[in-house]
């Protein structure tokens, strides 16, 4: 219990409020060599050193007073200790289209934490609606958590998940279902729900934020609006990401699942389509078809291939690469392995041998670009038709990340070698484009 | 006024930019562009919830209104940071020393670790929506003659951006201002007078300009005054930019308020009751549909309508003055132009005017039933805009049964204030969790207390000692912003101490009274320019055109302007044969009058050569032509 009484106090200074009896909130006074202070007792960081105590003062600053041996802790009174009350939640109207919101965790479903004192995923679809209540006029909402994480600890387990949980809602009815997540692996989780899904009769929309929504310029709010209404009103039935188009709140666009790359830190628009157009768009309320091909609404019966193999690796070459560090994935026990090649897909001739020996263990070797933008092309330089020789398949123009994570869903839904190679070189989910368009300068 | 009777009780927040070479959060320069944007972008910020679980009045006041941002950008002044589009860098640490430097030059007492707040505001001037800020220090105090004034706190944070316009729903602002470091000071409500507010606002002027690092021109320095009787409420007045405001600022507050509570009295004896007033507005624009009145014909004209609210017992006190020039009305239209977006209102005590007639005031009375005991407050717009509008009015009214209402106000030029936002609660702070918390170690302190800047009392001694100027003049330079730059001047011999005093305070003054903005001239082209007349390539009397030129023409030098408006010296070959050419041409005058020609001739010569010739020379070489003249 105390433990979240005194939340990162430590030591001596924790000795010294325990004894006053004092808790996160509680006013109070602390006597000092440099004077007297007076607030409520704020928590601290974890990270942050042991000897000094915050307060929050009645202006509503928090300042930080050094705490020695002398140093008195006097219990003046209870303040309130700070809550997070979510506002009532909007009425659900009738005869909406149905939206399922699927949170998984990320900064669009997290808050500012003043226990840790950082972002914290710790907000409920629930509390998201309730605090973006426009959602209830655009569909009839059902949301629920399924996981709450940031997104660096999402693996296969949650991808399958995931799929799991979008062909319940569908099994329920859902007309669209909206997936938060954290914008750092989105780009992963898209890419394999596009293949774990097949056969989808609605949209499957994943949303982010890059701004945290205890802010008032965060991108979850237009973020959710545009996805939601795009979730129940899309003509498409495509697994899609969709964000910030610029920098500007005017504008989401949505990103077929496998060709979305996340290409900057911090921007709301870090996610850009990579060797494709983009699908969509939602604009003044509106969504904007860009693709003319694509899945329809309503057209098929959902099937689940949901399983991924974990002994994949994913290898960005560099000078100086060592072929024994390809020999380990082997020893190991991998099954397939990615290279993030340079150009138009190389690596150095000093990895022919681990390569060969690779292939001969059964491992499935593909071949992505590092340098994120073009395909590859394996048939103009010696070294691209060597490594296609001992076995490297070229994979297009497909973004590395995504094809790290077919090759998880490829070799978990084959039963050989060539049935991952093959299912690897068909155009499952518009992995490849046939043609790369123009697109000027990218950053 | 008996301000001591009154229990007046007045705080000052001096907010200052710092002259420190980045901005505080970022790596971007702290300084403003004049052009056109390279970049713009569009955004809409909505209310959050602080650490404390409650939504702010003010923000979600601020979204209610619908607005849409635009901001504007170059690059040199701005980065993703400004933009919200990446997260905060370190406090900048020069900063940090200034806020410590001030702290210790008066006496307060450091914290121990800095904690950088959020403070919620979504009218746009931010882009996140918050302003990041925090506490530097606590305490300290200013010695003012054989008074003692104690400060609360020292703060130091961001600067919000620039408002360039506001129109329909959209504002516009410029980010440039946005990141540059503010010091704030914040006294104690110990001032009990409008002449020691001003007193206390000019020391804490002095002391922060004895730091040496504060940037300069309008609008680097901002005073936020907190006034209060007693019987009345604590109202802020936000961004009192001059100096000699200040104290018009609380004189005019304190009879607003003084005036409020009258009026409370004055409404309880007529018995007027809170449930008298009652938020129904009726549709009486039949009654105007032959007006006149230009504002009412163009509003019906448009498809608006004609909406009235009676005020029970009102009558004359809608019209009551207030404080100069603002009556009970006045802060009616204000609310209602903020809650509707109307251009204003109509009110009986100051009808028929605006070409609203007698009959048609006496119409309105009737319909509304108003007696002549009742005011009726009239608006012409779009119907929603106007019920929205006289809703906010009749809340006023309500309000001025109870008192004087707690609010957020903006000065006027004139020194009164109008009524800009709800007031914030402190529930609108909370820890900006992107920048970890800063120990202020002892070492710091010593560092900084063993090179602490002159006091302004001691640079005044040593002044009139070493360059020679009088106690007036001095004092006239370490108010200035530019005492700093003075020194080095002398110190490199650049200038005649008199002359480079009076220039950079009184002339600068005035020049910038005429409308130049002299705040704009950087010290490397003062000094270039004072570099020039040490030359002799130009003639003091140029230096105010100079400086004029300078400060229109961003990006020229002196020698520039010297070219650009003729200004260069004239050759003393040139100048002798311009003085020849002028004698001879007055050579009647000059066999009349002989030496006595002088003072015309030279009335007529400086006309034409001032700022290009020393007077002094154009007299040496006028005496010898006349000399030469006289002799033949």
């Amino acid at each position: 219990m105390s433990e979240e009484r005194l939340h990162g106090y430590r030591g001596k200074l924790r000795e010294a409020l325990e004894a006053a009896g004092v808790g996160i909130g509680d006013l109070l006074r602390i006597d000092s060599g440099d004077g007297s202070f007076e607030g409520s007792l704020m928590p601290r960081v974890e990270t942050a050193d042991d000897w000094h105590i915050v307060l929050k003062m009645k202006s509503g600053y928090n300042v930080g007073i050094a705490f020695d041996e002398g140093a008195k802790v006097v219990r003046l009174g209870q303040a309130e200790k700070p809550e997070f009350r979510p506002p009532p939640l909007p009425e659900v109207k009738q005869g909406l289209p149905r939206v399922s919101i699927v949170s998984t965790g990320g900064t669009i479903a997290s808050r500012v934490d003043y226990i840790t004192g950082g972002v914290h995923a710790a907000m409920s679809s629930k509390d998201l609606l309730s605090i973006v209540p426009e959602l209830s006029d655009i569909a009839a909402v059902d949301a629920n958590i399924l996981y709450s994480t940031f997104s660096e600890n999402i693996d296969a387990e949650q991808w399958t998940g995931i799929a799991r949980r979008v062909a319940e809602k569908v099994k329920e009815g859902s007309q669209g279902v909206v997936i938060t997540h954290g914008t750092d692996t989105l780009g992963y989780s898209s890419a394999a729900l596009s293949f774990a899904l097949r056969n989808l009769p609605i949209p499957v929309i994943f949303v982010g934020s890059q701004r945290s929504s205890d802010r008032p310029s965060s991108d979850a709010a237009t973020n959710l609006l545009g996805v939601v209404s795009t979730a129940a009103h899309a003509p498409f039935a495509e697994v899609v990401l969709g964000m910030h188009e610029t920098t500007s709140d005017t504008s989401i666009i949505f990103h077929w699942g496998t060709k979305a790359r996340k290409l900057h830190t911090s921007t709301r628009y870090a996610f850009q389509s990579v060797n494709a157009e983009p699908l969509a768009r939602y604009v003044d309320g509106k969504v904007e078809m860009v693709a003319e091909r694509y899945r329809k609404r309503g057209e098929g019966e959902l099937e689940l291939m949901d399983s991924f193999e974990s002994k994949v690796a994913l290898i960005k070459f560099h000078p100086g690469f060592q072929p024994s560090t390809v020999d380990w994935y082997v020893d190991d026990g991998y099954k397939g392995i990615i290279l993030e090649g340079t150009g138009l897909g190389h690596v150095s001739t000093g990895l022919y041998d681990a390569l060969r020996r690779a292939v001969k263990a059964g491992v499935v070797l593909g071949m992505a670009p590092q340098c994120v933008w073009g395909r590859i092309d394996m048939d103009v330089y010696s070294t691209g038709r060597e490594l296609q020789e001992i076995g490297v398949e070229p994979l297009g123009d497909m973004l590395a990340e995504t094809a790290f994570v077919k090759l998880r869903w490829a070799l978990a839904n084959s039963d050989d070698t060539e049935g991952a190679l093959d299912l690897m070189r068909r155009n499952i989910a518009g992995e490849y484009s046939d043609r790369t368009l123009y697109t000027g300068r990218f950053g | 006024m008996d301000y001591a009777k009154l229990g007046l009780k007045v705080g000052l927040e001096v907010h200052q930019e710092l002259a420190t070479e980045h901005k505080l959060f970022c790596k971007c320069p702290p300084l403003l562009f004049r052009d056109e944007p390279e970049y713009t972008f569009i955004r809409r910020l909505r209310p959050s919830q602080s650490e404390l679980g409650e939504i702010d009045p003010a923000a979600l006041f601020e979204f209610l209104k619908g607005k849409t941002i635009v901001y504007e950008a170059n690059r040199e002044t701005s980065c993703l940071v400004e933009m919200d589009e990446e997260p905060p860098g370190p406090l900048n640490p020069e900063a940090l020393d200034i806020c410590l430097t001030f702290t210790l030059l008066t006496g307060g007492a450091p914290v121990d670790e800095v904690h950088v707040m959020r403070k919620i505001v979504v009218d746009g001037s931010n882009t996140t929506g918050f302003q990041r800020t925090c506490v530097t220090s606590l305490g300290g105090q200013l010695e003012i003659g054989d008074k003692t004034y104690s400060l609360q706190q020292v703060g130091l944070e961001e600067d919000a951006a620039r408002k360039i316009a506001e129109e329909g729903g959209v504002s516009r602002y410029r980010i440039d201002r946005l990141g540059i470091p503010l010091i704030e000071v914040t006294t104690d409500p110990v001032i009990y007078s409008p002449e020691e507010a001003e007193e206390v606002a000019l020391a804490i002027g002095q002391i922060l300009r004895a730091t040496g690092k504060v940037r300069r021109g309008l609008g680097t320095i901002r005073q936020d005054v907190n006034i209060s009787i007693v019987g009345g409420a604590l109202i802020e007045i936000k961004g009192v930019q001059e100096l000699n405001l200040v104290s018009k600022v609380v004189e005019y507050e304190v009879q607003r308020q003084v005036k409020l509570i009258e009026l409370v009295e004055l409404l309880k004896e007529r018995g007027v009751k809170a449930t008298d007033i009652k938020d129904e507005p009726l549709d009486v624009s039949d009654l105007f549909a032959k007006t006149k009145s230009r504002i009412v014909k163009n509003a019906l004209g448009r498809g608006g309508r004609v909406l009235a609210v009676k005020l029970g017992g009102f009558a004359g006190c809608v019209g009551m003055e207030l404080c100069p020039d603002r009556r009970l009305g006045t802060e009616m239209a204000d609310h209602a132009k903020f809650a509707g977006g109307v251009r204003g209102i109509f009110h009986t005590d100051e009808l028929p005017a605006y070409d609203i007639t007698v009959e048609e005031v006496e119409a309105l009375r009737k319909r509304v039933g108003a007696s002549d005991a009742d005011a009726v407050v009239i608006v012409a717009d779009e119907e929603e805009s106007c019920r929205k509008a006289l809703s906010a009015v009749v809340k006023r009214a309500k309000e001025a049964l109870e008192g004087v209402p707690s609010e957020t106000r903006a000065a006027n030029p004139d020194g009164t204030t109008h009524f800009t936002r709800p007031r914030p609660g402190a529930a609108r702070m909370y820890p900006e969790t992107d920048v970890p918390p800063i120990v202020v170690s002892s070492e710091r302190i010593a560092g900084l207390r063993a090179n602490l800047p002159e006091m302004p009392e001691v640079k005044l001694e040593r002044f009139t000692a070493d360059y020679g100027i009088n106690e007036k003049l001095a004092r006239q330079v370490i108010n200035s912003d530019y005492t700093q730059l003075y020194e080095e001047m002398m110190g490199e011999g650049l200038a005649d101490p008199v002359q480079l005093a009076v220039t950079l305070t009184e002339d600068f003054r005035g020049l910038q009274r005429d409308g130049v903005e002299i705040g704009s001239i950087s010290d490397a082209l003062i000094r270039d320019t004072f570099g020039l007349l040490k030359a002799g390539k130009t003639a003091k009397e140029s230096l105010p055109q100079i400086f004029t030129w300078l400060a229109e023409n961003s990006g020229g030098s002196p020698a520039d302007a010297l070219d650009a408006l003729g200004l260069g010296m004239i050759g003393v070959d040139e100048l002798r044969r311009m003085v020849e050419a002028k004698v001879t041409e007055n050579r009647e005058m000059v066999e009349r009058m002989g030496d006595r020609a002088m003072g015309p001739l030279m009335g007529m010569m400086m006309g034409e050569v001032r700022g290009r010739a020393e007077a002094k020379d154009v007299q040496a070489l006028l005496r010898e032509a006349i000399g030469a003249l006289t002799r033949e």
